[in-house]
């Protein structure tokens, strides 16, 4: 998986990309996820990081991700290899 | 350390610029609780969905449009229209708060003498009266509301055999100036029937008129149009002064008015937009007040309002089923309350609003109910804060129709319950069973057996 490493993450959750000149709204966990996966971060590790962090389950982080993920292939934010 | 809570990442694209065809973020608290109880106490003892109705909420309703006809008009009566909301407890509200009761069946006649409705203060309406129910409504002294020829003619017909004079008004329709213009019911004013018909009943000499009545249409937004039906009506009380020497006495408005609801489509929410019952007042009253008729023989004012009575008492709880994404990438919602227990979906952009705490976020979601059916659809449309599976929600403004529109469809009808005004919660119908259902179906003798 490909992200664009010139997004501009912005902390209080708007995302730029410079390639497009399209901007983004995002939550908290949102924002995470995204840094987490610019940063390199496995899927495995983003999951476990969040499920240390929030008050949830495994079953509902992963789902989640990988609809997020979905969203992101969308908005053309990620491109799969 | 304590975790922090979850919400599930979202990601929304801003357009600048662009209107939002999702309408605004309509939701910034969650409703916790309704008149002090609380949503989830609710659901965990009566199931989800559940109704609810809020007693207070009818009686404070009522008695704000009631002042504001008393306070411009002398004689002013309500008729609970029970097609409306004819659960027993409802009418019993509003027959407590001193409404008669309207209705347009012999089914809803049943009802309204079962809730303790003297016959004379039944007004009976609708194009469908069968000949036993006119009997029965004659013989009670009912106010019958005549809708046709037809309908005249079998009342003149009962006249002679029951040897009684029946009570009649009769339905007036007209151009009041807006759109649709109702003209299915009753006798137009515009091309001489009603004058016509009113004749024929002052010549008969059988019958009693004592009323005139329109119904102008429904979700009336332009309330000046009860002025121009108010005139037109007056014109023909002082026509019938004038050729018969003969008092009107009363003019019937029916309903028609305006909830706080959103039509679907509109561009801004109704509450902002839908008339006050001050504004409706103002109109009918001076219709009447401004009219050629005398003083002294000022016609009672009949209303049968029942949307703009009951909708605000009303919601539906219920509970998130699951969130999907569509093939556009959009975002939807299943809950567990479709169209079958929300009939006005068809028509009204309802109000969704979580029972739990939300953040700001939200989300552009479709909403669509648990019916394995594509006309499903709660909201087409609806910029919601984030709910997950197994939140709860309430849907407010439903106390109209849906109580009596509903269908059993897939699922069963739930609970519905009311709080009275010291808070308490009574089960006014119970959810309904199998056994329920099955009690009305019976299976032929060969079937019995299926192998």
């Amino acid at each position: 998986m490909n992200i664009n490493k010139n997004l501009a993450i912005s902390e209080n959750g708007f995302v730029f990309d410079p390639n497009t000149g399209e901007s983004f709204s995002l939550n908290p966990v949102g924002v995470e996820i995204l840094s987490y996966l610019k940063s390199n971060m496995s899927k495995d590790k983003i999951v476990k990081t969040l499920l240390k962090k929030y008050d949830t389950d495994e079953i509902t982080i992963e789902k989640n991700y990988l609809e997020f993920l979905t969203m992101l292939r969308e908005y053309r934010l990620i491109e799969n290899e | 350390m304590k975790k922090l809570a979850y919400e599930r990442p979202i990601i929304n694209k801003l357009n600048t610029g662009m209107p939002n065809k999702f309408g605004m973020k309509t939701e910034y608290l969650p409703i916790t609780h309704i008149d002090e109880v609380s949503v989830k106490e609710i659901i965990e003892k009566h199931g989800s969905p559940v109704y609810v109705l809020s007693e207070k909420n009818i009686r404070a309703t009522y008695r704000k449009a009631k002042k504001s006809f008393t306070t411009r008009y002398p004689k002013v009566q309500f008729a609970w229209s029970y097609k409306t909301n004819y659960l027993n407890a409802v009418c019993r509200v509003f027959h407590q708060e001193g409404s008669w009761a309207e209705v347009v069946s012999g089914f809803e006649y049943n009802k309204a003498i079962a809730n303790g409705i003297s016959g004379d203060h039944i007004i009976f309406n609708g194009p469908d009266k069968s000949v036993s129910y006119l009997t029965t409504a004659i013989n009670n002294g009912s106010l019958i509301h005549i809708d046709n020829y037809d309908e005249l003619y079998t009342i003149i017909d009962l006249t002679e055999k029951l040897e009684k004079t029946p009570k009649v008004a009769i339905r007036v329709n007209m151009d009041t100036g807006i759109f649709p213009q109702w003209s299915r019911f009753g006798f137009n004013y515009d091309n001489g029937e009603a004058w016509d018909a009113l004749n024929r009943i002052l010549i008969n000499g059988n019958l009693e008129l004592v009323g005139l009545h329109a119904h102008i249409g429904t979700y009336i937004l332009t309330a000046t149009a009860y002025t121009v039906a108010g005139t037109k009506l007056a014109d023909l009380a002082t026509r019938v002064k004038e050729k018969y020497n003969y008092v009107i006495q009363y003019i019937d408005f029916g309903g028609g008015f305006a909830s706080k609801n959103t039509l679907i489509g509109a561009y801004l929410p109704g509450t902002d937009t839908c008339p006050t019952f001050d504004d409706y007042a103002e109109a009918i009253t001076s219709s009447i007040i401004n009219s050629n008729i005398k003083p002294e023989d000022f016609p009672t004012i009949i209303l049968e309002s029942g949307r703009a009575l009951i909708d605000d008492a009303g919601y539906i709880l219920g509970t998130v089923l699951a969130n999907k994404r569509l093939a556009d990438g959009s975002r939807s919602m299943v809950i567990n309350v479709g169209v079958n227990l929300l009939f006005t979906s068809f028509w009204y952009e309802h109000k969704i609003t979580p029972a739990q705490k939300f953040s700001p976020y939200t989300e552009h979601t479709s909403v669509y109910g648990p019916l394995c059916m594509n006309i499903d659809v709660i909201r087409k449309s609806a910029d919601l804060p984030i709910m997950k599976k197994g939140d709860n929600f309430v849907i407010s403004r439903v106390g109209a129709y849906n109580m009596t529109q509903w269908m059993q469809f897939i699922t069963l009808r739930p609970r519905i319950v009311m709080i009275d005004p010291g808070g308490k919660v009574h089960v006014i119908r119970e959810a309904e069973t199998n056994k329920d259902f099955d009690l009305f179906e019976k299976i032929p003798d060969y079937l019995t057996k299926i192998n």
